[in-house]
């Protein structure tokens, strides 16, 4: 009577299920509640909650919406970046008998979160985040389309993070590696709840990536300012858009192949078990279609971040704008036809392998074009060595290393040789991390004055970069001698003590990673502290070439007073060369979008639904679900979804500006 | 620091040295509307998004669309009267649907009302079939559970059945919303939205009704 209680109430929720005797996870959860009640209490002491209620949490400002994500990608690198040096530290020590101290029902769920939280919630939120902040900036546009939606989509992927963070105190985390193929994530292999922690994280955090996309597609599809045609647009929202449109045409496959996965370990249906017919192998197509596109959707904005690093910071117009952007368009289509070079090793036979290997080989010949027009854009150029620029020469010799390895992979013959090895692991932390990660960088350096209104203290960011940069090297180059050698991926323990040495390298450039992680960490600190000599009143700091420079930093709220007119793909440039000058006069009331609490209450009951479906209980789920219902439809019957800034507060604020301007010169 | 201090007062001074004799317009002071027309926008790319959805059931179906593990085959399965039946109530819903949006251009609340009323309960019926026909073949030991050929069988067809459930609540609840504010910009909008939900929930079901069952039969 008494169980049949508890598992209605709790359902496979028990006191068992908090890993209590695991020492590793009780450290961490006791240092994470010590940190949570200290921030807690900080925020009560100075009376915090209402300010980051109404300013932060329900806003819909695209620029306040973009910062936030920027603070979760941040924090989620910090998780993401505790399993890598859990996972390099157990490697470097498991020779000669010893176990290393991870058993492997542990580590197997480290290497999985690992992959999960880097890509998820760590690559898409600095990448939307920043896409977010940028783009309505760049097109001279006052929000984005949506501006209720954006809140929601970034509250959604907070939910996804939420349930990966639960896990790990909560149950356990899938143990299936970051894409969970079955037979192994099915129900006869892991019964346990870490697959379905694994499918709710990411369907309640793919909802929100699939929205965001939409939104932004529509944004710079339809509120660009007037002059600006499709070839005039800044290349970082051609690669933006391109993203978009790559977000809203794979998501919803990995939406899609994730339900399917639930039925068979729901409902108990036969699509991906090895018997009633069900086929695994469909699973694996189905989600490298989704993930090779992926791939591209976080580099793309990252080519474009370089494209207005380096333009800026040589200050010449951007070599071959053209042929960027049919380069960026050509990568968004070959994208979708090289998802089988996951899994040469099928068995789909040589001519498929061939079609597959040569489109993956093209997809190399656009990009290769982008290198080159970087380094003609170079050629001749007052090249300023700012952080912005020093994360982006790092980038392409690290990204043209992994590209090449990358073709060498695209052999299927190469690839039967190498697939699952090291040498794989080696290629895509290459291209990530040289390519993504580094990006990223360039990009928040490039992009922090204009958010804040203070530059980044250049001392500790150099720190960082050259901790990053020969971090990675040690880091990863070993894996590639390890990878050639036979060794494969997500090993535990290791017989041949030869190997030892490769290891202990890379293990060093891990924790070379992680002092460049603590000097960011300083370096916004530092940087924080010492704002005011850091300052920008200018808002164009590095001599900038598009719009979004031309407002003050932080922008206004509303952005621009007026809506800018383009004549050149260097708006803000152009702007410049030609006489511009500030209107100081006849401003007008602004039409805004209103904040709401409906997008962080929608998120915060999905969270709990994909919670209650994770331990079946399935009271708390109906009662979510409904919740849900209620609340949307609910916020359909509020008509009253935006509001005018004032006049007066539109002069004030721009007569503000024009005082600081006048004060600098 | 001090050389990107110095190229900032650079860049202004670029003020001084207009090229024409008149600058250029750099900006207007008119607001521009953008909202009604994102939206149209929106929904399209969200409707794509949806039908990928369906793209990757179809392709299951299509691979999995054999795997009977010895069970039974969609010959035995499928009555094609009942799914005839269940098609024209569908294929009604959108052309009274239509007849809504004519009575909403022209902007006759009542009438307008009246024809969603009409597209509601067609849609009903439509789902009410589709339950009684889940519940037959389930009561028949043919439940999605039995072999790879049904799991994809239900899935797909009880996705579009879900969509065409949350297509009702939604008529619904945009039949309140006019009640309550007639046909304003919003409301219209909205009804609009719902209109292409529901046809391309009809294509999609002509997919259905073609590729699973007509195609089911012959085989």
């Amino acid at each position: 009577m008494l169980e049949t209680l508890t598992t209605f109430l709790f359902g496979r929720l028990s006191l068992e299920s908090f890993p209590y005797h695991e020492p590793i996870v009780v450290a961490t959860f006791f240092a994470v509640l010590l940190g949570g009640i200290a921030l807690v209490a900080a925020l009560s002491y100075f009376k915090l909650w209402g300010y980051l209620w109404t300013e932060w949490f329900t806003t819909v400002d695209h620029k306040r919406i973009g910062i936030m994500y920027m603070i979760l990608g941040l924090i989620m690198l910090l998780r993401g970046f505790a399993d890598a040096i859990m996972m390099r530290a157990q490697q470097a020590i498991a020779f000669n008998g010893s176990e290393g101290y991870l058993n492997s029902h542990h580590f197997d769920q480290v290497f999985t979160a690992h992959g999960v939280i880097m890509i998820f919630f760590v690559a898409m939120p600095f990448v939307t985040g920043l896409m977010n902040y940028v783009v309505p900036l760049q097109i001279g546009a006052r929000d984005v389309s949506f501006p209720f939606l954006n809140n929601f989509s970034f509250w959604m992927t907070v939910g996804g993070a939420v349930l990966i963070m639960a896990s790990l105190f909560i149950g356990e985390f899938a143990r299936t590696g970051w894409l969970a193929y079955p037979p192994l994530s099915g129900l006869e292999a892991s019964p346990d709840v870490g697959v379905d922690y694994y499918i709710w994280a990411l369907q309640v955090a793919g909802v929100g990536t699939t929205l965001s996309g939409i939104n932004l597609i529509c944004t710079i599809v339809k509120m660009r300012a007037p002059g600006m045609t499709m070839m005039k647009m800044p290349v970082f929202t051609w690669t933006s858009l391109c993203t978009n449109v790559l977000i809203v045409a794979s998501f919803p496959i990995l939406t899609a192949v994730l339900v399917l996965l639930s039925l068979d370990r729901y409902v108990g249906t036969h699509f991906f078990t090895n018997d009633m017919g069900g086929n695994p192998m469909m699973y694996v197509n189905l989600i490298w279609i989704w993930g090779h596109p992926e791939v591209y959707i976080l580099i793309l904005p990252c080519f474009g971040i370089f494209s207005e690093v380096t333009s800026t910071f040589t200050g010449k117009k951007l070599f071959g704008y053209t042929s960027m952007v049919y380069a960026t368009v050509v990568i968004t289509i070959l994208s979708y036809l090289v998802w089988l070079h996951h899994f040469f090793t099928m068995g789909s036979g040589a001519s498929v392998n061939s079609f597959f290997g040569i489109t993956t080989m093209i997809i190399s010949i656009p990009t290769g074009a982008k290198i080159f027009n970087w380094l003609f854009t170079m050629y001749r150029g007052r090249i300023r060595f700012e952080l912005p620029m020093m994360w982006t020469i790092a980038f392409m010799l690290t990204f043209v290393l992994g590209g090449m390895t990358g073709v060498l992979l695209a052999v299927p013959p190469a690839d039967f040789v190498l697939h699952n090895s090291l040498f794989l692991i080696a290629h895509f932390h290459n291209v990530i991390i040289g390519g993504v990660l580094f990006g990223l960088f360039a990009g928040i350096y490039y992009w922090w004055p204009k958010a804040f209104g203070f530059r980044l203290d250049p001392f500790w960011g150099k720190m960082s970069f050259w901790f990053w940069v020969i971090g990675f090297y040690f880091a990863f180059m070993p894996l590639y001698v390890l990878g050639l050698m036979g060794v494969t991926r997500r090993l535990r323990v290791f017989e041949d003590p030869s190997l030892q040495i490769w290891f202990q390298i890379a293990a060093f450039g891990a924790v070379l990673i992680a002092l460049g992680i603590g000097s960011f960490l300083i370096q916004i600190a530092v940087s924080i502290l010492k704002r005011r000599q850091l300052v920008d009143v200018s808002g164009d700091p590095w001599e900038g070439r598009t719009l979004e420079w031309a407002t003050s930093s932080p922008p206004p709220g509303y952005n621009f007073a007026f809506t800018p007119v383009i004549h050149d793909n260097d708006a803000w440039w152009d702007m410049k060369k030609r006489g511009y000058a500030r209107p100081l006069e006849g401003f007008r009331p602004i039409h805004m979008p209103s904040n709401t609490g409906a997008g962080i209450i929608l998120a915060g009951i999905s969270t709990t639904l994909g919670f209650a479906l994770i331990w079946h209980i399935w009271w708390l789920a109906a009662v979510s679900f409904i919740g849900l219902l209620v609340v949307a439809i609910g916020h359909t019957f509020n008509y009253n979804r935006d509001f005018h800034i004032p006049v007066d507060e539109v002069v004030r604020t721009e007569n503000e500006r024009t005082r600081l301007l006048s004060g600098q010169v | 620091m001090t050389t990107t201090v110095e190229a900032m007062h650079g860049s202004h001074a670029g003020h001084d040295t207009p090229r024409g004799a008149t600058p250029p317009v750099f900006y207007v002071r008119d607001e521009h509307a953008h909202e009604a027309a994102s939206t149209a926008l929106g929904f399209w790319i969200y409707l794509m998004s949806d039908c990928l959805i369906f793209a990757v059931l179809f392709a299951t179906y299509g691979v999995l669309g054999t795997s009977y593990a010895a069970g039974p085959t969609p010959k035995e399965l499928f009555d094609l009267k009942l799914v005839a039946l269940n098609t024209s109530m569908l294929l009604f819903s959108s052309i009274t649907y239509g007849f809504a949006m004519l009575a909403m251009e022209k902007g006759r609340t009542a009438q307008t009302q009246g024809w969603l009323v009409i597209t509601l309960l067609f849609g009903l019926a439509f789902l009410g079939i589709e339950l009684f026909e889940f519940a037959h073949l389930i009561h028949e030991g043919a439940g999605p559970w039995r072999s790879a050929f049904l799991s994809a069988f239900f899935t797909l067809v009880g996705t579009h059945g879900l969509h065409v459930t949350f297509g009702s609540v939604w008529l619904v609840t945009l039949m309140v919303q006019v009640a309550r504010r007639g046909l304003i910009p919003a409301n219209r909008r909205r009804l609009m939205c719902l209109s292409m939900f529901w046809h391309f929930l009809d294509v999609i079901w002509i997919g259905v009704f073609t590729f699973v069952y007509l195609m089911g039969a012959l085989r």
